[in-house]
C-alpha cells in the first residue's frame, strides 16, 4: 500500500478523522444479530408472493385466480384490475414516467408483474401462485433500442395517449456548433463505438417489504429495503394518497443495495395497499430470479464516440451519440433536469474546448430500471467510453497510452476547472495520481517486457484507466428528484454527560456509517466516537434526506453532520466564557476544550460545557444541547484516480488473467482509510465482474438470459484478481472536512482499466474494441478474424 | 414429520412438512435469522451452516435430512461467552461490510481452519469459492481468515 501519510488531529480514544476505527455495526452482524427485512416477524403477518409474465411482450385476454382463490391459506389474489379500482394500477417512475404496478392491459417484458397471491404461509402463497391461469395474446417483441427506432415497430407504450413511437426520451449536452467547428479543423478523428452491456446490482439480499397498516388508526408501518427511506415517503404519500404523518418508513440491516434500492417497485406498492384492505401486515420478499428479472437494471448504453485531435495529438473535441436501451418504462434514478443522468461528464479527465453529447432512450420488452448501480447516475459509463476512448487515439497516433493523458490531462492550476458540459470540478492532480501508479505498477519495465513478448508470439497487455467522477447530488438550484431537493441532514444532540446520538437523513447499506459519522463529530467537538451513536433508517426518528446512493452520503450528510457539529461547538464556546468567566473571544479552541488565551490551566472540557447546557447555561440562552443541519452542497465533488492493469492472455483459449491490478484513488479527506479500502476492493471487484463476465441478455424472444446465479456470473474468491491500492489526497474544497466520497469510483473507473489491458495485448493486431464482458469466445474469435493483419494496427 | 435435530448443542423436535427447506426450519422454526436466504439455485453460499461439521448450503437440504444431525449456525459460534476467533478476525480485517455474507463466510472459515491450522491464500480462496460476497472483494475475507487461523494457532485473539 502506497500512501501519502496523514496523520490523524486526534488522539485513538477520541478517533476523529483519519483513524481506521474497527466498525461497530459489525459487532452484531459477526454473532448473527443483524436485523435485515426478513428477519421481522410480525404477528398475524401475511406473505405475498408475484405471478410474473413468462413472455416479453402480449397482451392479457383473461386472469383467471379461481383456483389460486381457492386454496387452503389463500387470503385474496390480486390483479391490475383490483387495484385500478383503488387508482392503483400504475405508479409514478423516478424519472416522470409511469410503470405499471399490476399489468391490466398487456405485459412489457418477461418477469413483469402479473398478479399477486397473499397467503397465510409463503410456501403457500407461491403454490396458489402457479394455480393463476394468464391468457395471453403474443406480440412481437422488441428485444434492442435498434429495432424499437424502425419506422414499422410495434408500439411498447400503448397506454401512453397518442404515443406513436418507443423512444423514451431526447437529451443533449454541451455546443454542438463549436464541436463541428474542432471536428473541422482535426488532423486525425478517432472513433469508437462499443455497448456497455446491461447488468444488475443484485445485493445479495434481494429487495422487500412488510407493509403493516393499522386498520384502526390507519398508521402505516412499512419495513422496506430501502436506500431513500424519506423520498419513499413521500412518494408513498403521493401515490398511495395515504397523510403522509401516518407513515413511517423503517428500512432496517440493509444487505447490500449498490443502486438496487432506491426505486419503489410494484411488490411494495402492491403489499401496501394489500395491508391496507385486509387490515393485516404483508411481506414480501422478492426471489433472486424476481430480483434479477425485473427490478432495477443498469447500464445498457449504446455508444459511439468520436475525438477531435490536432497533428500533435492534442484533443480538440468530442462528440458522443448515446442510445439508451430503458427497457418497458423509464426507471432511471436520477436528477430531473438530466434525461441521461450525469453521462456528460463524458469529456473525463482531459482539458478541451468543444463537447457534444446526443442521446435518444428507447422503449424495448425488457425490464425497467435504469438504476446508478453503483455509481453517479450513468457516470460509468461515460467514464468508460472517454477511458477507452483516449487509448484508442493513443495507437492511432502511435504514442504511449500513458504519455497521451499526460498531455491532455486538466492541470492543476486550471481548478477549477469548467468542462465543455458544464461541470465545474473542484480539485483534482491526475498527473501525480498516474504517475504514482505507474511507479506502482513499474510502467517502462512492462513495456519492455510487451515488446519482447510480442516478438515470443505471447499476449500481454496493460490498461490504463485516468477517471473523473461527480458525486455527491447535489446543489439544489439544479438537482432534485421528482421535484424534492437533493439536499442532506444531520441531527445531533448531546446527553448532559457529554455522550450523544446522530441522526441522519441517508441510510447505510454496509458503507458504515454508525462508524465513520461518529469520526466527524468526534473530529469536529473532541467526544470520543464511542460516545456517539449513529441512527439512520427511520422516518420518525431521522431528519429529511434523499439517501444514499451515489456516493452522496459523505458529501451531503458527512458535511451537514461537521457543520452541526461546528454549531454546537459555537454554543459550547459560550457556555465555556460563562464557565471560565472569561470573554468568548479569549477562548482557544483545542480538540475537546476550550481555555482561556495564554492561561492553558484555565480550561474546560467539551463535555463540561454540554453537563452545563443542561445544568448551569448562562442566562438567556436556550438549554439543552442539540442541533439540526440541513445541507445544501455549494457543487459537486469530483474524486479520481488512476488504475493500471496487467493481463496474459492466452491465444489459443482466449482466457485473461489478471497479472497485476494497481489502483490509485483520490477521494480527497479519508475519514476512516480502512474503509475507504474496502470500499474500493468491492468496486474494483465489480468493475471486474462486468468487463469479465457479467451480464444480462435477452434471446430474440426476450426471454431474460441472466435471470439466476447460475447465468449471472458473479465472480467468486477464487476469479477475483488481488489488488493493490495506493492513495493521493486532493481536498474538496468546498466541503467541510475536504472529503469527496469513494463507493463507487472503483466501479466507475475500473472497467476501462481491465477493457484496455486485454485491447492493448492486441493492439499490435490492429484490435481497437471487444464488447463486453469480455468472454475468452469473443476474445478468441477477435484473435482468430485479427490473425494474419500483424503489423497492419 | 417429525425430526430431532441438535442446533448449536441443543436438540430440537419438531413436526414438519416434508418439503420445508431446512433453511427455512432454521429460521421459522427454531428463530435463528443468522443465517440467510440469497437466491433460488443454490449458487450463492449466504444459507451455508455446519451440517456435523461440515459445511453445507441448507436452501438445498430439506429439513428432514438433517434429522438425527448437528447444527452449527453463527449463533453458536461464540464459546463461553467469547467471540470465536474467526469472528474477532473478521472485525479486526474488515472482513464484512453490508454483512449479508459473513455468517456463512466465517463458518466455512471456521471449518477450514479445523482442517487446516495454516492456509494459504489460495487454499482460503478456493475454501469460500462456494460463497459470494457481492461488498468487500474478498480480499479482506481471506486475510480475516488466515487471521483468525494465525490466532487460533497461537492462542492469541485477534483484538
Ligand atoms: S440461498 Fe443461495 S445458496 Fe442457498
Ligand atoms: S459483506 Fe455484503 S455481501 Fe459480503
Amino acid at each position: 500500500m502506497t500512501t501519502t501519510e496523514h496523520a490523524p488531529k486526534t488522539s485513538p480514544e477520541v478517533c476523529g478523522v483519519g483513524h481506521s476505527r474497527r466498525r461497530v455495526e459489525d459487532d452484531r452482524f459477526i454473532q448473527g444479530g443483524g436485523n435485515y427485512l426478513d428477519d421481522i416477524e410480525l404477528s398475524g403477518m401475511l406473505h405475498m408472493a408475484i405471478v410474473r409474465s413468462p413472455l416479453a411482450h402480449a397482451e392479457i385476454l383473461s386472469i383467471d385466480t379461481s383456483q389460486a382463490e381457492a386454496v387452503d391459506g389463500v387470503v385474496a389474489v390480486v390483479t391490475g384490475d383490483l387495484l385500478a379500482q383503488y387508482d392503483l394500477a400504475w405508479m409514478p417512475t423516478l424519472s416522470g414516467d409511469t410503470q405499471a404496478v399490476l399489468a391490466t392491459d398487456k405485459v412489457r417484458f418477461q418477469g413483469q408483474e402479473v398478479a399477486a397471491v397473499i397467503a397465510t404461509d409463503p410456501y403457500v402463497a407461491r403454490d396458489a401462485a402457479e394455480l393463476v391461469f394468464v391468457d395471453y395474446e403474443p406480440l412481437p417483441p422488441i428485444v434492442n433500442p435498434q429495432q424499437g427506432l424502425a419506422p414499422d415497430a410495434p408500439i411498447i407504450r400503448t397506454d401512453k395517449e397518442g404515443k406513436t413511437d418507443n423512444i423514451a426520451y431526447t437529451w443533449e449536452s454541451g455546443d454542438a456548433q463549436a464541436t463541428e467547428a474542432a471536428f473541422a479543423r482535426a488532423a486525425r478523428v478517432v472513433t469508437l463505438e462499443t455497448h456497455y452491456p446491461r447488468s444488475h446490482p443484485s445485493p445479495l439480499e434481494t429487495c422487500g417489504v412488510i407493509a403493516d397498516v393499522d386498520p384502526i388508526t390507519s398508521q402505516a408501518t412499512i419495513y422496506m429495503t430501502s436506500q431513500a427511506p424519506h423520498a419513499h415517503r413521500t412518494v408513498f404519500a403521493l401515490v398511495a394518497g395515504l397523510p403522509e404523518q401516518n407513515i413511517r418508513i423503517i428500512s432496517p440491516d440493509i444487505g447490500g443495495g449498490f443502486g438496487n434500492k432506491v426505486p419503489v417497485y410494484p411488490g411494495y406498492v402492491i403489499a401496501t395497499a394489500a395491508s391496507l384492505v385486509i387490515g393485516k401486515p404483508v411481506k414480501w420478499i422478492e426471489t433472486r430470479t424476481g430480483n434479477l428479472s425485473s427490478t432495477g437494471f443498469a447500464r445498457d448504453y449504446h455508444m459511439k464516440g468520436e475525438l477531435a485531435l490536432d497533428a500533435d495529438g492534442r484533443i480538440l473535441g468530442l462528440r458522443v451519440d448515446m442510445t439508451s436501451d430503458q427497457g418497458a418504462f423509464y426507471a432511471d434514478a436520477q436528477p430531473t433536469k438530466f434525461r441521461a443522468g450525469l453521462f456528460h461528464i463524458v469529456t473525463g479527465s482531459y482539458d478541451y474546448p468543444a463537447a457534444h453529447v446526443s442521446a435518444t432512450g428507447v422503449y424495448t420488452n425488457k425490464a425497467p430500471g435504469g438504476v446508478s448501480y453503483r455509481c453517479s447516475f450513468r457516470v460509468t459509463e461515460a467514464s468508460y467510453l472517454i477511458e477507452r476512448l483516449v487509448q484508442n487515439a493513443a495507437y492511432e497516433i502511435g504514442m504511449d497510452p500513458a504519455e497521451f493523458r499526460m498531455l491532455n490531462f486538466i492541470r492543476p492550476d486550471q481548478f477549477p476547472y469548467r468542462s465543455p458540459t458544464g461541470f465545474v470540478y473542484d480539485s483534482g492532480d491526475y498527473e501525480t495520481a498516474l504517475r504514482l501508479a505507474m511507479d506502482m505498477v513499474g510502467y517502462e519495465d512492462l513495456r519492455r517486457e510487451q515488446e519482447e513478448a510480442r516478438r515470443e508470439g505471447r499476449l500481454m497487455g496493460i490498461g490504463i484507466a485516468s477517471f473523473t467522477e461527480v458525486v455527491g447530488a447535489g446543489p439544489s438550484k439544479d438537482y432534485d428528484i421528482l421535484g424534492l431537493k437533493m439536499f442532506d441532514s444531520a441531527e445531533l444532540r448531546i446527553h448532559p454527560t457529554g455522550k450523544g446520538i446522530l441522526k441522519l437523513g441517508v441510510k447505510t447499506q454496509g458503507q458504515g456509517h454508525e462508524t465513520t459519522f461518529a469520526q466527524i463529530v468526534a473530529e469536529e467537538l473532541g467526544i470520543p466516537a464511542a460516545d456517539i451513536k449513529v441512527v439512520e433508517g427511520d422516518t420518525d426518528n431521522t431528519p429529511y434526506g434523499l439517501g444514499t446512493y451515489g456516493s452522496r452520503s459523505t458529501p451531503t450528510a458527512g458535511a451537514a453532520t461537521s457543520v452541526v457539529s461546528r454549531k454546537l461547538r459555537e454554543k459550547a464556546r459560550k457556555i465555556a466564557a460563562h464557565l471560565l468567566e472569561a470573554s468568548e473571544e479569549d477562548l482557544e479552541w483545542e480538540v475537546g476544550k476550550f481555555f482561556v488565551r495564554g492561561s492553558p490551566e484555565s480550561s474546560v472540557t467539551i463535555q463540561d460545557c454540554v453537563f452545563a447546557a443542561y445544568t448551569n447555561f448562562p442566562e438567556g440562552m436556550e438549554g439543552g444541547f442539540e442541533d439540526v443541519d440541513y445541507y445544501d452542497p455549494p457543487n459537486m465533488t469530483f474524486p479520481f484516480g488512476s488504475y493500471i492493469v496487467v493481463v496474459d492472455l492466452d491465444p489459443d483459449t482466449g482466457v485473461w488473467k489478471v497479472r497485476r491490478m494497481i489502483a490509485v484513488d483520490d477521494c480527497g479527506v479519508r475519514i476512516n482509510p480502512m474503509i475507504v479500502e474496502g470500499q474500493i476492493h468491492g468496486g474494483l471487484t465489480e468493475g471486474f465482474a462486468m468487463s469479465s463476465m457479467q451480464w444480462i441478455t435477452y434471446d430474440e424472444d426476450g426471454n431474460c438470459i441472466g435471470s439466476n446465479f447460475m447465468d449471472y456470473l458473479i465472480p467468486t474468491a477464487w476469479e477475483t484478481p488481488r489488488f493493490e491500492l495506493g492513495e493521493t489526497v486532493t481536498p474538496s474544497p468546498h466541503h467541510p472536512i475536504g472529503a469527496k466520497g469513494v463507493g463507487e469510483s472503483a466501479t466507475v473507473g475500473s472497467p476501462a482499466a481491465y477493457v484496455n489491458a486485454v485491447i492493448d495485448a492486441l493492439a499490435h493486431l490492429g484490435v481497437r474494441n471487444i464488447d463486453m464482458p469480455l468472454l475468452p469466445d469473443r476474445v478468441w474469435e477477435t484473435i482468430r478474424s485479427h490473425s494474419g493483419a500483424e503489423g497492419e494496427g | 414429520m417429525e425430526i430431532n435435530v441438535t442446533v448449536n448443542g441443543t436438540p430440537h423436535t419438531a413436526d414438519v412438512e416434508p418439503r420445508m427447506l431446512l433453511v427455512d426450519f432454521i429460521r421459522s422454526t427454531i428463530g435463528l435469522t443468522g443465517t440467510h436466504i440469497g437466491c433460488d439455485t443454490t449458487s450463492c453460499g449466504v444459507c451455508t451452516v455446519l451440517v456435523d461439521g461440515t459445511p453445507m448450503k441448507t436452501c438445498t437440504m430439506f429439513a428432514v435430512q438433517a434429522d438425527g444431525r448437528s447444527l452449527t449456525t453463527v449463533e453458536g459460534l461464540k464459546r463461553n461467552g467469547e467471540l470465536h476467533p474467526i469472528q474477532a478476525a473478521f472485525k479486526e480485517a474488515h472482513g464484512l461490510q453490508c454483512g449479508f455474507c459473513t455468517p456463512a463466510m466465517m463458518l466455512v472459515g471456521s471449518a477450514l481452519i479445523e482442517e487446516n491450522p495454516d492456509p494459504s491464500e489460495e487454499e482460503v480462496r478456493w475454501a469460500i469459492s462456494g460463497n459470494l460476497c457481492r461488498c468487500t472483494g474478498y480480499m479482506n475475507i481471506v486475510k480475516a481468515i488466515q487471521l483468525a487461523a494465525q490466532n487460533s494457532t497461537t492462542g492469541g485473539t485477534a483484538e
